[in-house]
């Protein structure tokens, strides 16, 4: 009894800090991956200013989530991450790379045009190996005796590349949404110009794994054309929030496109998770099996009911202090 | 040649591990060291103490920075190349880690924000205590991760139960027998470290006649200090050794590279320890002193590493030469502090070019005997990952084979290349731009709040120029 009740807890702490991460540094990575498509250096220094003061704070929620995993549900943290091996090392260099692009991009006169590029191929690659995570997971993963025996390729699939290519496309929706909010005149008119194209890939590439995802997975096409159809409410909600977006384009909303696309996120996040539940390692291993024992989630549950309000307050604070309008210029 | 998993997993891991110590061993003493400064400007009004602490607060920006960055692979790698091993060790090892997550968060979300920008904007109070804080965390962080190291050397609280660590008693697993000594090891390290690279920047300062007056301070008090520290770390040295003789005399053997259990043992200073042939070549050896300084009795009885089966035996010549290496930096330190206080009759110790030369060189002392030191505890526990419970064979990840590891282990060593060349010389810019009358202040829109926004030097070394004062 004790168990469910603390594991319910710990899948709930462990989303919602998956969910923050997408949503935040979503749009983090997002402005790196628009960043060649950019107008120019000015809009350049206008997206990177308008997410350098939060970006790391965004970046907290995957080292707390993966931490949280290690010790609430180890059995994620070693079956997951030696199957995805050689993604996870690809994505952990591309968030470094980018990350020291952060700090050296304004201190580098001379060699700038080289932190621009490591910002953008390391947001790049970093988001695409999260989406092929997504694909991978809604595939599955070969285990026996809760140890991973697959291979190290497995996670490199037509249809995780799809999945890689479309969490780009979502990223890209954010931060060019997140681009009109925080910025004005040029930028933000480009910024408007590309959401649109940007909204259309990600409906496709919505529509391609919708379709797709039914086919490569027995268990998720049960519970979508079973009898509960209650799930269908999310992916609704979701295109609901597409419509948004393109209206508030359409009529040069600055705040409502940026929250729109948060939703779509969000009510994607949810039918993913209505797909899976309650299994936490596809196909088998459900999030009781995964836990670890009870005193071990109990005393790490009272440090994170500590700490996760501080960070959201910290989260908060930073953005408040960081509202408003982003202006690139001013160093030379 | 095959890929052994077991071995390129072990390289990887020293590798990302050793890489990334580096930072936080700086950044504990530093972070004392600014708490200090802070302490006696608000204690003495005396701007020179405010001068040296806006400069090293600076450079623990950095650092930090650099500590964080490289910090976020070692969350990964438990699960990536020991999966076994987290599996199996994940009621104990999931918490303890996490709380240095935890702990490290709560730290930069309230603290270190005010310690790096809060100069001028809060009163200077708040400002000593968000410093003083900020020490104290990184002392906090250090206590989960040293715990959880000294709990893999000397397990306690846990049973094995098919296979998995189940832990039975919190307070016996996190202060088991040897956490004590390492964490009073490590802690003085830390202060070392800070110490020997504080007196090698300020004797730098002084040698190039910069702020003299602030760097006299400096100099003076890091002298003071490490004259204390440098002869105590010894002390507490030995201390962790017999401790170490006590629960883990495989590694004592190893480091002395002694085969057969004896009496009278020497210490080898020099030795070239053959694993196969299982004897020392080219022996020099000072006689019974091994004996006297681990049994404190000329005849003691030292243990051999022939105690065990040879595939129970650690690396035996890494460890031997890693110990000397650190034991070698920690003479230096306490022959160089002695000098200091020697040198203090009529001031010299501010003016003898030699002597500030070489704490500039001793700059780098510190981290030898750090990394020295961990390499000796590390691989002189193997072939076990938990001492006595579980090998490093039975830890690794089983899905890995040879080429992903060192695929991955050429991986970090570029990316982490990177990070450090580009760190390293930035670090080297801000000590060159530090503690000027006016410091070069480039107009970067100041919105960031990060670490290394702290720090405002710029990267390329002639662009600084432009910017006038």
């Amino acid at each position: 009894m004790e168990l469910i009740n603390l594991s319910a807890i710990w899948a709930l702490i462990i989303g919602f800090g998956v969910m923050m991460y997408i949503l935040m540094d979503g749009f983090d990575l997002g402005v790196g991956i628009l960043y060649p498509f950019a107008p120019d250096e000015h809009a350049r220094d206008v997206m990177m200013n308008s997410v350098a003061p939060i970006w790391d704070g965004n970046e907290t929620w995957l080292v707390l989530g993966g931490a949280g995993l290690l010790a609430a549900f180890p059995l994620v943290y070693t079956i997951l991450l030696p199957a995805l091996y050689l993604g996870v090392f690809l994505m952990l260099a591309g968030l470094i790379f980018r990350g020291i692009a952060f700090e050296f991009r304004f201190k580098s006169v001379r060699n700038r045009h080289w932190w621009n590029r490591a910002f953008c191929w390391g947001s790049m690659v970093a988001t695409f190996c999260q989406g092929v995570v997504v694909g991978a997971y809604i595939e599955g993963f070969e285990v026996a005796n809760n140890v991973y025996v697959g291979g190290p390729f497995d996670w490199l699939t037509p249809f995780t590349v799809i999945t890689g290519l479309a969490l780009m496309a979502g990223y890209a929706l954010l931060g060019a949404t997140w681009t009109i909010l925080k910025s004005e005149g040029q930028v933000q008119e480009w910024a408007y110009r590309i959401t649109p194209r940007l909204l259309g890939l990600v409906l496709a590439g919505f529509a391609v794994i919708s379709i797709w995802t039914p086919f490569v997975d027995d268990f998720v096409r049960e519970r979508w054309f079973g009898h509960l159809t209650l799930f269908w409410v999310f992916p609704a909600l979701a295109l609901l929030c597409a419509a948004m977006v393109w209206r508030s384009v359409a009529r040069r909303r600055e705040g409502q496109p940026f929250v729109a696309t948060l939703g779509l996120f969000f009510f994607t996040y949810l039918g993913l998770v209505a797909s899976k539940w309650p299994y936490l390692i596809p196909p088998d291993i459900t999030l009781w099996d995964a836990a670890s024992a009870p005193e071990s989630q109990l005393f790490l549950l009272l440090g994170v009911l500590f700490v996760i309000p501080v960070v959201l307050g910290y989260t908060a604070w930073s953005y408040w202090v960081f509202r408003g309008k982003v202006r690139g210029g001013g160093y030379h | 040649m095959e890929l052994d998993p077991v071995l390129l997993s072990r390289i990887q891991f020293a590798f990302v591990v050793s890489f990334h110590a580096i930072f936080p061993v700086f950044t504990i003493g530093l972070a004392s060291y600014v708490a200090v400064l802070h302490g006696l400007f608000y204690k003495t009004g005396n701007p020179a103490w405010d001068r040296l602490a806006a400069f090293w607060v600076k450079v623990f920006a950095v650092v930090f920075g650099m500590g964080v960055v490289s910090g976020i692979v070692m969350a990964f790698q438990f699960g990536t190349n020991w999966s076994n091993f987290s599996q199996a060790t994940s009621n104990f090892l999931g918490p303890m880690l996490s709380y240095e997550v935890v702990t490290a968060f709560f730290l930069e979300a309230g603290f270190l924000g005010v310690l790096l920008f809060g100069r001028g904007k809060v009163a200077e109070g708040v400002h000593l205590f968000a410093a003083i804080m900020v020490a104290v965390g990184t002392f906090i962080s250090a206590f989960w991760i040293l715990s959880t190291n000294s709990w893999m050397q000397t397990p306690a609280g846990v049973e094995m139960i098919d296979g998995h660590f189940s832990v039975t008693s919190w307070g016996e697993a996190m202060f088991n027998a040897s956490f004590p000594y390492r964490f009073a090891h490590m802690a003085l390290a830390s202060f070392l470290t800070g110490g020997f690279v504080v007196a090698g920047v300020s004797a730098w300062y002084l040698l190039i006649g910069r702020d003299v007056e602030a760097n006299r301070k400096a100099l003076s008090m890091c002298m003071w200090l490490l004259l204390v520290l440098a002869p105590v770390q010894a002390v507490v040295g030995d201390a962790h050794g017999l401790n170490t003789l006590e629960h883990q005399p495989t590694k004592v053997a190893a480091m002395e590279a002694n085969w057969e259990t004896q009496s009278g043992v020497p210490l080898l200073l020099f030795a070239w320890p053959d694993k196969e042939a299982q004897e020392n070549h080219f022996e020099i050896g000072i006689p019974r002193l091994a004996s006297l300084i681990l049994t404190h009795d000329l005849d003691g009885e030292v243990p051999g590493l022939k105690e065990v089966p040879v595939e129970e035996q650690p690396p035996v010549w890494f460890v031997f030469w890693s110990f000397r290496a650190m034991v070698g930096m920690g003479m230096l330190m306490i022959a160089v502090a002695f000098t200091g206080l020697w040198l203090r009759r009529g001031g010299r110790l501010y003016k003898s070019r030699p002597f500030l030369q070489t704490l500039r060189l001793m700059s780098v002392a510190p981290f030898i005997a750090v990394l020295g030191g961990w390499f000796v505890t590390e691989a002189g526990r193997a072939p076990w990952l938990v001492y006595g419970m579980m090998t490093q064979a039975e830890g690794v990840t089983p899905s890995l084979s040879g080429w992903m590891v060192l695929a991955t282990l050429i991986g970090y060593v570029l990316v982490y290349a990177v990070v450090f060349l580009t760190g390293g010389y930035y670090l080297t810019r801000v000590v060159r731009q530090g503690m000027l009358a006016e410091e070069p202040h480039d107009d970067e829109v100041e919105t960031a709040k990060r670490p290394l926004s702290a720090a405002h030097a710029t990267l390329e070394a002639d662009a600084g120029r432009q910017f006038g004062s």
